[in-house]
């Protein structure tokens, strides 16, 4: 919870017979739920407006009883006694009063909720078995709790649309659809475009886009977040796993620099989706459609699994131990002044602390180190113009130039006229760093660390395997500078490994002196000595929630 | 407190086992010369006897994936004897319908649907479970085969043990 602030007067609310207090303006739900009250509701939500048309947050409310000098009539306690209203009322549409009082729980309430769970359920499908919503679906869980289970009705179910595709990313359900139009109020109010609505009276109000429009928003799949029953669902989510069997990570989104905090839902090592999870500081509860589906190349048949090197003109595998060597021995067969660092702005802050201490065992001169930068346009929602996740986390490493990407042309120049013979590639495709492939052949060293098989490689003397951002932990700063946790939640396939391991082998194997890093939280501890920004934090000081760090 | 159970005190006969062994003799002898003579019959000659026909109704044999009366498979891959599973036996993978099938209303079904009858443990709570009345322990017992890969029972297998079950569920019709 927040500081309360004093400009903003608190009021007395008394909740099932207790006194709270509340800043003015708090809504009747939210203030039960901070008294540790839950209330079911299905179209209220905080982030939205309120329509109160769910009427599942009824509860008992009243008013200090008033005296005919309206004076409120105070009971034996001191506080004012509570005249209560003859019938239930909803609590996401109505703000605290000072003296009132609500009833969450009285028989007149759980009546209530058991009367709207039949109304709720009288058009129903009951096919939660085929539903993808099913385990995660507030239908369910409340017709449990408070339903009656089972029908009195007796007539033919409404007949609706099923399996309409309203958008590239989102198909909807018709007849699950409880009405309650938290999608419609999200794409207005948050996503600025407003194509859902209901049409039709009645039993056979329907949800549906406009005519001429699709649901093509970035941030169409959020609908299928907030949608209580599973109505909307997501196509590439679609019938793919029972939500019961998926493992939740917290993690961050790497597709821009406004780092959306996620949880990563997977099963046996394999990714099923990406949800956000709730930052006030970040993404508040929302993340767009291209971070969403951002972890499809993981399971990508050009993953790397297995180091490889070229002997004599041969590609064949290695173990990791040969491929190292083979890497470093490379390396240092190239003079100091002719070797070349790209590294990624996509790399964890570990792994580019890593990259900066390899430049400077193998003195790798700072204008020929620099990372490739990404930019877009801003929504100005959450996608950010800078499409690296960890620029700041490459600048503070000083593995970034200070304008990112300004040494690429002077590198790309350097290996065509021959000046350059080394190479070490960290997580970027070389053609996009403007090195055409003729001139990659050309090199006397040149070592990927990469996690996808792409053309340029094929020119690599070395290539070791790594890992995509769900297979490894590390540390990211994002564009507003809040220092954020990636979390392990597959492993990589085959022989790959975490990227920041193949860092450490490496410099181990380049400069004998390094100290040992068995763990990354020894490389962040390390970290936080030299980088002044990150002095005195640990890895698991970070927290879920992240940190903002001092520096601007 | 500990509690002290006494040794029992035995007689110079029973320390002697003689007289047991000799007890024990004598009712083999008797159940030897009773089948000798055709006055008893226990000993079944399986595999050329069998006793299945004499199998209770609730037997609990392989568990298999039944058809409805339209021949439509009823299983809809909720996954739900996948998670009930205690030996974690059952691995499905879901899949949809496609929009020409006959049955493109109820949308998904298993692509694959696999049973490894070496984990199975006959505990029958994927029958219990399944809320399509889709899988159901048959009479099934002797399962064998050479390798392990052999003893994953796939869809087909499955289907072909299971045969058709109808009258049970008729939730997939129109009036739903």
């Amino acid at each position: 919870m927040s500081q309360p602030n004093p400009e903003i007067p608190m009021l007395n609310v008394q909740i099932d017979g207790t006194w709270h207090q509340f800043p003015k303006g708090t809504r009747v739900i939210e203030a039960c739920r901070q008294a540790g009250k839950f209330i079911p509701h299905y179209c209220y939500h905080p982030r939205l407006s309120s329509p109160g048309n769910c009427r599942m947050c009824m509860v008992e409310m009243g008013m200090p009883r008033m005296t005919p000098d309206r004076k409120p009539v105070l009971g034996q306690d001191g506080r004012p006694e509570i005249a209560w209203m003859p019938r239930a009322q909803i609590s996401c549409a109505q703000d605290v009063a000072e003296g009132m009082g609500v009833r969450t729980d009285s028989p007149m309430v759980r009546e209530c909720r058991t009367g709207v769970m039949e109304f709720l359920l009288i058009n129903h499908p009951l096919d939660c078995p085929i539903c993808d919503q099913a385990g995660e679906c507030r239908l369910q869980e409340f017709s449990v709790e408070f339903g009656r289970g089972g029908s009195r009705f007796l007539d033919e179910k409404v007949k609706k649309p099923k399996n309409v595709t309203l958008g590239p990313r989102v198909k909807l359900d018709d007849e699950r659809c409880i009405l309650c139009s938290r999608c419609i109020r999200f794409m207005k109010e948050v996503a600025k475009d407003d194509v859902l609505g209901f049409v039709d009276r009645g039993s056979f109000s329907t949800l549906t886009c406009h005519p001429d429009r699709m649901l093509d928003s970035n941030y169409s799949l959020n609908t299928v977040d907030l949608c209580p029953v599973g109505a909307l669902t997501s196509s590439d989510f679609r019938f793919k796993m029972r939500v019961w069997f998926l493992k939740e990570t917290r993690s961050i989104c790497t597709g821009c620099a406004t780092g959306c905090n996620t949880v990563i839902g997977s099963r046996e090592h394999k990714l099923y989706r990406q949800t956000p999870r709730e930052n006030d500081a970040v993404n508040q509860s929302w993340m767009c459609d291209a971070g969403r589906l951002d972890f499809q190349g993981i399971d990508s048949l050009a993953r790397l699994a297995a180091p490889r090197m070229t002997v004599d003109g041969d590609r064949t595998t290695a173990d990791w131990t040969e491929a190292i060597a083979a890497a470093s021995e490379k390396l240092r067969g190239v003079a100091a002044g002719q070797l070349a660092l790209i590294a990624s702005a996509r790399m964890t802050n570990e792994e580019l602390f890593l990259a900066s201490k390899l430049v400077r065992s193998l003195g790798v001169a700072s204008e020929h180190v620099d990372v490739l930068p990404r930019t877009g346009e801003a929504d100005g929602i959450l996608l950010s113009a800078d499409r690296n996740p960890n620029t700041r986390g490459a600048l503070l490493a000083g593995i970034a130039s200070s304008v990112p990407g300004s040494n690429l042309p002077a590198i790309a120049e350097g290996i065509r006229s021959g000046r350059i013979k080394g190479l070490l590639v960290l997580r970027e495709n070389p053609a996009d760093c403007g090195i055409p492939e003729t001139d990659l052949a050309k090199l006397e060293a040149f070592v990927a660390v990469e996690m996808l098989d792409f053309s340029p490689l094929k020119h690599a003397h070395v290539v070791l395997p790594s890992a995509a951002f769900a297979e490894k932990r590390g540390s990211m700063v994002n564009g507003k500078g809040r220092l954020q946790r990636l979390n392990r939640a597959v492993n990589p396939p085959g022989l790959a490994r975490d990227d920041w391991e193949i860092l450490r082998d490496l410099l181990a194997a380049v400069d004998p002196a390094t100290p040992a890093f068995p763990q990354i939280e020894d490389v962040f501890h390390d970290m936080a000595a030299t980088i002044p920004a990150f002095a005195g934090l640990s890895l698991g000081k970070i927290g879920d929630a992240g940190l903002a760090l001092n520096q601007p | 407190m500990p509690h002290i159970i006494p040794r029992p005190k035995l007689t110079f006969a029973e320390k002697m086992y003689l007289p047991a062994i000799l007890g024990g003799l004598v009712i083999t002898l008797r159940h030897f010369l009773r089948s000798l003579f055709g006055q008893t019959r226990i000993t079944l000659q399986y595999p050329e006897q069998k006793w299945d026909e004499n199998l209770p109704a609730h037997y609990r044999g392989a568990p298999t994936l039944v058809k409805d009366e339209w021949d439509r498979e009823r299983c809809v891959a909720c996954q739900l004897c996948e998670f009930i599973c205690p030996p974690r036996a059952i691995t499905i993978t879901p899949g949809e319908l496609p929009a020409d099938s006959r049955w493109a209303k109820v949308e998904k079904y298993p692509e694959q649907f696999e049973i490894d009858m070496t984990r199975c443990i006959y505990c029958g709570m994927c029958e219990e479970v399944c809320p399509e009345q889709a899988i159901f322990l048959r009479k099934d017992y002797a399962i064998t085969g050479l390798s392990r890969a052999e003893m994953v029972y796939d869809k087909k297998k499955l289907y072909e043990i299971g045969g058709v079950m109808d009258g049970l569920v008729n939730k997939w019709n129109d009036l739903k």
